[in-house]
């Protein structure tokens, strides 16, 4: 069974290479394109004559408005392989701040802190929706408001009135995090622990199963496929919500801090290379629950 | 078929003795469900004492009633009026104290627990220790033929023995009262006969009484003391059949004069409630 799973498996993966090398290859070859464009009207390129030269120029600016591909990949490789990842301090070796692992740390750290709490209430919001009427016609609107305000607004408040309280750095970005991931989780949630049928919720009723008890053993196992939808979901947003937290007060640290600190000073490379590092740290994470997901739905016994 | 009058139920004085050996006591007993359309009756004016040890199947077309009455007695619906004793108990008190088991028309089972931990999950459910689960699981397992099994997951079973597997679940607390639900409704034919042999041995075994709702005629007759036949708008009892065709039973007495007799009677029974006219 597990060989012609295998046999099966392995054609189908040689099939979807080419396209997206295809695809790749065509998204590459626009943006190289787009570059001169893109960077026609910088200094740089005011005495170049010649297309193939006008081109060559435009592929290596130092601070261009559109960045090629290699420059990006280029700064990437320079700010993190060729930098020092470590340096010594009187407190002791610490993560370098020139390395972007550093940055990266201090953003995954308020991502997954965020997460964990986002997560968390989510669950909880969906177990009171779901066992108390009163609380489903309560919370239910507050919850669907809370998406509509745009994060950016409130991203400084909470950063500011936090500020003013004493808590900064980690805290409040992890709190714009899971003001933005608790609601897939709390939406897929109710789904979930509401998905049980008629059938399955009468049999614990003629075993005069307890409210915990119907939970435990029916509730929360039929919910876990859809908490693991959600919280891919939420594991991205999440990251974008710490990203987010970081931009309002000009921190020193981040990913966040490294697109703003580039804006500041031109430099565009930078700004892009942040970016690309937060999107591999993004599909990272996705794997990582993807990995989380298939490991835990093998447990329960799922169809492969 | 003169016998008609002794298979029905007697009025409420002639039982006025009490319920010695009555394992379901049902007197005048109605259910109407308010929908956006008006008043339907699902059941209307029921009348049914079950003893000890019987198999009585209610039979009917779809919409006669016969799954709400055996919700009614598992307590799963209320009835709006008359009365209803499960072992001397409302169905309330029977269900709160686990009196019964029941078996849907899906197997129900929780796809994310094994065979043998779906068997458990009522024992766990009333506390027993985990030895005691084992050795019950075990037990039951067996019964239904399912012994090296336990380890599977419902989806790697076919219907027909995960239907087998919810009949372990139902028995694995041991109640004196099973109630199923067209458990083989959705089952090819050549299971189901399977599985109604196997039915009739583990009741000849335990001795349980059992209450199977269906829609077969044959499966009825074959399988039951007493057939209760009833009829739509309003669900109601229009003939209680015994069904005297002895233990021991195989297939083979499908054949039998006295068999199609039965049957035939329960044909018409069906056909007198006018069931098929609209």
């Amino acid at each position: 069974m597990s060989a012609a799973a295998s046999s099966r498996a392995v054609p189908r993966k040689a099939g979807s290479t080419v396209p997206v090398l295809v695809i790749t290859a065509m998204i590459m070859a626009a943006w190289y394109a787009a570059c001169l464009p893109m960077n026609n009207d910088l200094p740089q390129l005011a005495r170049v004559t010649g297309l193939a030269e006008r081109y060559q120029v435009s592929w290596a600016i130092e601070r261009p408005v559109l960045p090629a591909p290699h420059q990006i990949v280029t700064e990437l490789y320079n700010s993190t392989v060729g930098t020092r990842l470590f340096r010594e301090t009187a407190d002791g070796v610490v993560l370098n701040p020139r390395n972007l692992v550093f940055h990266a740390w201090v953003t995954l750290s308020a991502t997954l802190l965020g997460f964990a709490m986002g997560s968390l209430l989510g669950i909880v919001i969906a177990i009171g929706i779901v066992h108390s009427r009163t609380l489903s016609k309560s919370l239910m609107p507050w919850v669907i408001i809370s998406q509509t305000i745009p994060i950016l607004a409130v991203a400084p408040i909470v950063i500011v009135a936090l500020g003013s309280i004493g808590l900064t750095g980690l805290v409040p970005k992890a709190i714009i995090s899971a003001y933005l991931c608790f609601f897939p989780v709390a939406i897929g949630m109710v789904k979930g622990l509401l998905s049980p049928d008629t059938m399955q919720l009468d049999l614990m009723r003629t075993y005069n199963g307890s409210v915990a008890q119907t939970f435990w053993k029916l509730r929360w196992p039929a919910a876990v496929p859809f908490l693991f939808a959600s919280l891919k979901v939420a594991i991205t947003i999440s990251l974008v919500g710490a990203i987010v937290g970081e931009l309002p007060t000009g921190a020193q640290a981040g990913l966040g801090a490294r697109l703003l600190s580039g804006s500041y000073f031109g430099q565009t490379i930078q700004i892009w290379s942040a970016l690309l590092f937060a999107a591999l740290l993004a599909a990272f994470l996705v794997v990582a629950v993807t990995l989380a997901e298939r490991l835990t739905l093998k447990a329960m016994g799922s169809r492969p | 078929m003169s016998d008609a009058a002794l298979d029905r139920p007697a009025g409420p004085a002639g039982r006025s003795d009490g319920l010695s050996g009555g394992v379901i006591d049902i007197r005048d007993l109605s259910l109407t469900f308010q929908t956006a359309d008006g008043p339907v009756y699902a059941l209307s004016h029921v009348d049914l004492a079950v003893r000890k040890g019987e198999f009585i199947s209610f039979i009917g077309p779809s919409g006669c009633g016969k799954t709400t009455l055996l919700r009614v007695i598992a307590d799963l619906e209320q009835a709006s009026s008359g009365q209803i004793s499960v072992n001397g108990l409302t169905p309330e008190e029977a269900r709160l104290n686990r009196q019964y088991g029941y078996v849907f028309q899906a197997p129900a089972l929780y796809p994310w627990r094994t065979i043998e931990k779906n068997v458990m999950l009522p024992l766990e459910v009333f506390g027993m220790t985990a030895a005691e689960r084992t050795a019950r699981a075990r037990k039951y397992i067996a019964l239904v033929n399912l012994a090296g099994f336990e380890q599977k997951f419902p989806w790697q079973l076919s219907g027909g023995m995960q239907q087998r597997a919810s009949i372990a679940r139902a028995l694995s607390f041991d109640p004196q009262l099973l109630l199923m639900d067209e458990p083989f409704g959705a089952l090819d034919e050549i299971v189901r006969d399977k599985l109604n042999e196997q039915l009739l041995r583990l009741w000849a075994e335990t001795r349980k009484t059992v209450i199977f709702v269906t829609h077969s005629i044959p499966e009825a007759v074959f399988l039951s003391t007493r057939i209760v036949v009833m009829s739509p708008r309003p669900g109601r009892i229009i003939d209680i059949i015994d069904c005297d065709l002895g233990d021991n039973r195989s297939l083979d007495i499908r054949e039998t004069p006295r068999f199609l007799a039965i049957a035939q009677r329960v044909r018409e029974g069906l056909r007198a409630g006018h069931s098929y006219d609209d």
